[in-house]
């Protein structure tokens, strides 16, 4: 790539201004962040399967042909599983048969409904980033949100969806945002970092639903600690018949994202916030109060996190199980940073990473690779996020004239 | 963390408001031991400790005494002490203090849960010890780290990735192998954790991150592609318990300290090794001094960056070791996500130890009771969830790190990526 990037410069003076803007462009080190944790996915899959190895004994070339065969059928599977097969899409809409269509769909309204917490997640920790505040406890957040959620959600009976569902909705925004308030409290009231406040939050949140969930939550007649279902009234409303589960949570979460952009750049608590996470000292002297910004950016961080938690109780599972949240909190972190922090581009992130984590699971049934190779991707991807000038080496990029959306962090000791 | 003047200055010296709480709090302990257990406990009734564990064939008498009164005395005690700290104060000992009453407030516990009943209070704390393993081997690999300057939150990652290495060559080839093997692999993430955070300046909670991601998604993977299908190439075996001859014979310590294998023995000389290595050798005096102010340290011809890097990778040795313990020392096989925590409790107890090692390990030794205690309560008959008791080393290092008991003294350069100027 960059030996045609170098052929293209010498040639014409347009296309090298237009070549060097896009080098610079951090768009760029995103979408090549993807594509590279992508093809070193392809690499791990074809590394770690046997044929390769087999078929590299026979000749070279039929151990490339092998591995690259093994690494196609892979994001092959990932594809059908997360957007659905053309083929069968095209057959089932030309039969016509309703069901037919609807399962033919159903791997792409899947994918969307996976996405639909890790929007919220996202958000929660991207706006934890915009204050200077690293929210690693999401995962906690989203295990207490589902059970204040859940409680609402099963005890409040008698009313009509349209109030139910939006006090569920709020019960998990307090319960995540409680969880927030504590590491936001402490750190702006004793400088306690909140790393590893969140950290210990997040176990403390685990053996507080394993106690709930063996003890006052669960459901009297199971003997699995898992709760009773939930009232009717607080299911969010499915568009479809089975099976497809695409709810509207999805929408729910695109307009949290679009409130939290409103909050975030167009009012002047938000301007406040941003600044106290851009420059503390200069937000001091200007007169905000910066207890009061960490606090409230703790606390909306948890909230949305919560929601994430309300979102799979009211729309996906209608019942809370231990650990059921595995890794949303942790895969947040990464596709925050990968949305640079912009509601926008947590949204596009977050259905990347529902694309993924959906299209695995049909990736481990049919092509039999292991569903964890997703967070190994997440994590290639990550770490060329967080630092660019590894993916800036590779394809020899240009430096950007300023980093725009570095994440400012504080280290444990200054304030 | 507020200025650094008032930091070292609350560190050094007891406030009054400090003295005042503390002696409230003593007052507090003496009041819940004596409403909670002596006015519930009836009269007449035996607390029975039996002091050999499990596999041991000690002959020793039970510990046997009447509970009322013992527990009467040690509320007894703990008002005193609480009268004293009010009064004249204990000064630079009150933290000390604060550790023997709450040592007494758990011992009342344990006569009040016993209360007309037994306990095996020697394989208890053998089997805290056990339990503290992980814990301090993972915070010395966060002192390492720390002390130089790098936060090191991929702890977990790092033990993780050793156990399943230390599983896997050791079923391929032998223990030791496999054991080196882990270390070896713990040592590569944090060369990977150094570059990131040192070389490309990333944030380093953020490399942290990528390395717990990675971690559990290559083991669980790797776990899930090839442990799981060929059995065989799970089947590591153990290291043997070792009993030091002489020393395994002492009344009721020998048991609890001096029959395990290598990992006990390793923590201990790890230790020695590493608070020696740290606070009395020219190498150690360079590693805290690139770890509270590289710039100063650099001025004075002190290689930044070779430093850091160096205690990373042998903070990175560290966790693999530690990681190792899970397959190799304790159950014999991989599972996935098998270290389940234990390495960000092991944070946990370096920040606790206040990024020493051997506060490191008591605060491994103290967290590592209360996880053998909480398996117990079902048997203690106690109306304690132990998932609430499993709460207490998260909620123990928050109040910690919230400065209520004396806020302990990081490196000040801590997490901050050093650029030569």
């Amino acid at each position: 790539m960059s030996e045609k990037e170098k052929n293209q410069e010498s040639k014409k003076d347009a296309g090298k201004i237009f070549l060097e803007e896009v080098s610079k462009s951090p768009l760029t080190v995103t979408i090549l962040a993807i594509v590279t944790g992508l093809l070193l996915g392809g690499l791990l899959v074809a590394g770690t399967t046997e044929e390769v190895y087999q078929a590299f004994n026979i000749s070279f070339w039929a151990g490339i042909k092998t591995a690259a065969g093994a690494a196609w059928s892979t994001y092959r599977a990932l594809f059908i599983g997360s957007v659905g097969n053309p083929g069968k899409i095209i057959d089932a809409i030309k039969g016509g048969e309703a069901a037919g269509i609807r399962r033919a769909f159903n791997p792409f309204f899947d994918s969307l409904v996976a996405s639909t917490p890790y929007i919220f997640a996202g958000l929660a920790v991207a706006l934890g980033f915009r204050v200077g505040l690293f929210n690693i406890g999401a995962e906690g957040q989203i295990f207490i949100g589902a059970a204040t959620t859940v409680t609402a959600a099963i005890f409040i009976k008698g009313l009509p969806a349209i109030i139910h569902v939006p006090i569920c909705l709020l019960a998990g925004f307090a319960g995540g945002g409680l969880w927030g308030f504590i590491p936001g409290w402490l750190k702006a009231k004793t400088g306690g970092h909140e790393v590893i406040n969140t950290i210990m939050m997040n176990y403390i949140a685990f053996r507080l639903s394993e106690f709930l969930l063996r003890g006052p939550l669960k459901n009297p007649e199971g003997f699995t600690p898992v709760s009773a279902e939930i009232q009717d009234s607080a299911k969010l409303f499915r568009f479809f018949d089975s099976p497809i589960r695409f709810h509207i949570g999805f929408f729910i979460a695109l307009f949290v994202a679009y409130l939290v952009y409103l909050f975030l750049f167009k009012t002047t608590w938000g301007y406040t916030l941003r600044t106290v996470g851009a420059n503390p000292r200069a937000a001091k002297y200007a007169g905000m109060n910066i207890t009061r910004s960490t606090v409230l950016a703790m606390v909306i961080s948890g909230g949305l996190a919560g929601l994430a938690g309300a979102n799979e109780v009211l729309g996906v599972n209608h019942n809370l199980a231990v650990a059921f949240s595995s890794g949303y909190g942790f895969d947040a972190i990464a596709l925050a940073l990968l949305g640079k922090n912009q509601p926008l581009g947590v949204v596009l992130s977050a259905i990347l990473f529902g694309f993924l984590r959906n299209g695995a699971i049909q990736m481990q049934i049919s092509a039999g690779i292991p569903i964890d190779i997703i967070s190994v991707l997440q994590a290639f991807i990550l770490a060329f996020i967080a630092a660019p000038a590894i993916i800036r080496t590779i394809y020899r990029l240009r430096e950007p004239d300023h980093d725009i959306d570095a994440v400012t962090l504080h280290g444990w000791g200054g304030n | 963390m507020t200025t650094k003047a008032s930091t070292v200055n609350n560190y050094q010296e007891i406030s009054p408001t400090r003295r005042l709480t503390m002696g409230i709090l003593f007052l507090l302990f003496a009041g819940l031991i004596w409403f909670l257990f002596a006015r519930t406990v009836p009269a007449g009734v035996d607390t029975t400790f039996r002091m050999v564990p499990g596999g041991s064939d000690q002959q020793i008498p039970n510990w046997v005494f009447s509970s009322l009164p013992v527990l009467n005395i040690l509320a007894g005690v703990s008002l005193c002490l609480g009268g004293y700290q009010l009064a004249r104060g204990f000064k630079k000992r009150t933290n000390l203090v604060l550790g023997l009453v709450s040592g007494i407030f758990i011992f009342a516990f344990l006569i009040w849960a016993t209360a007309d009943g037994s306990l095996n209070l020697a394989g208890l704390i053998r089997s805290a010890l056990v339990k503290a393993v992980p814990l301090t081997l993972g915070a010395l690999s966060g002192v390492l780290c720390e002390r130089a300057g790098v936060v090191n939150i991929a702890i977990e990652g790092m033990m993780l990735t050793g156990a399943f290495v230390g599983a896997l060559v050791g079923s391929l080839t032998n223990i030791w192998i496999g054991l080196l093997a882990a270390i070896l692999s713990g040592g590569l993430l944090a060369a990977v954790l150094a570059v990131l955070s040192i070389k490309y300046k990333t944030d380093q909670i953020i490399s942290g991150t990528v390395i717990n991601i990675f971690a559990t998604g290559i083991t669980s993977f790797l776990s899930a592609k090839f442990l799981q299908k060929y059995q065989h190439l799970n089947d590591p075996g153990r290291f043997p318990t070792i009993k030091i001859p002489v020393l395994s014979d002492i009344p009721i310590l020998g048991p609890i300290i001096f029959q395990h294998n290598i990992f006990v023995y390793a923590v201990f000389i790890f230790l020695i090794i590493i608070t020696i290595g740290l606070y009395y050798t020219r190498w150690g005096l360079r590693t805290r001094s690139v770890g509270e102010h590289p710039k100063a340290a650099d001025t004075l011809g002190i290689n930044v960056f070779r430093t850091r890097y160096v205690s990373v990778i042998l903070g990175g040795f560290m966790a693999g070791f530690g990681g190792a313990y899970f397959t190799l020392g304790s159950v014999g096989r991989f599972d996935e996500l098998m270290t389940a925590g234990r390495g960000f409790i092991g944070l946990a107890a370096m920040i606790f130890g206040n990024w020493n090692p051997f506060g490191s390990f008591s605060a491994g030794l103290l967290f590592g009771f209360f996880d053998a205690l909480a398996s117990k309560l079902a048997i203690l008959k106690v109306p304690i969830p132990s998932e609430i008791m499993l709460m207490f080393p998260y909620i123990a290092t928050m109040v910690i790190l919230a400065g209520v008991v004396g806020r302990g003294h990081m490196p000040a350069a801590d997490g901050q990526p050093y650029e030569k100027e």
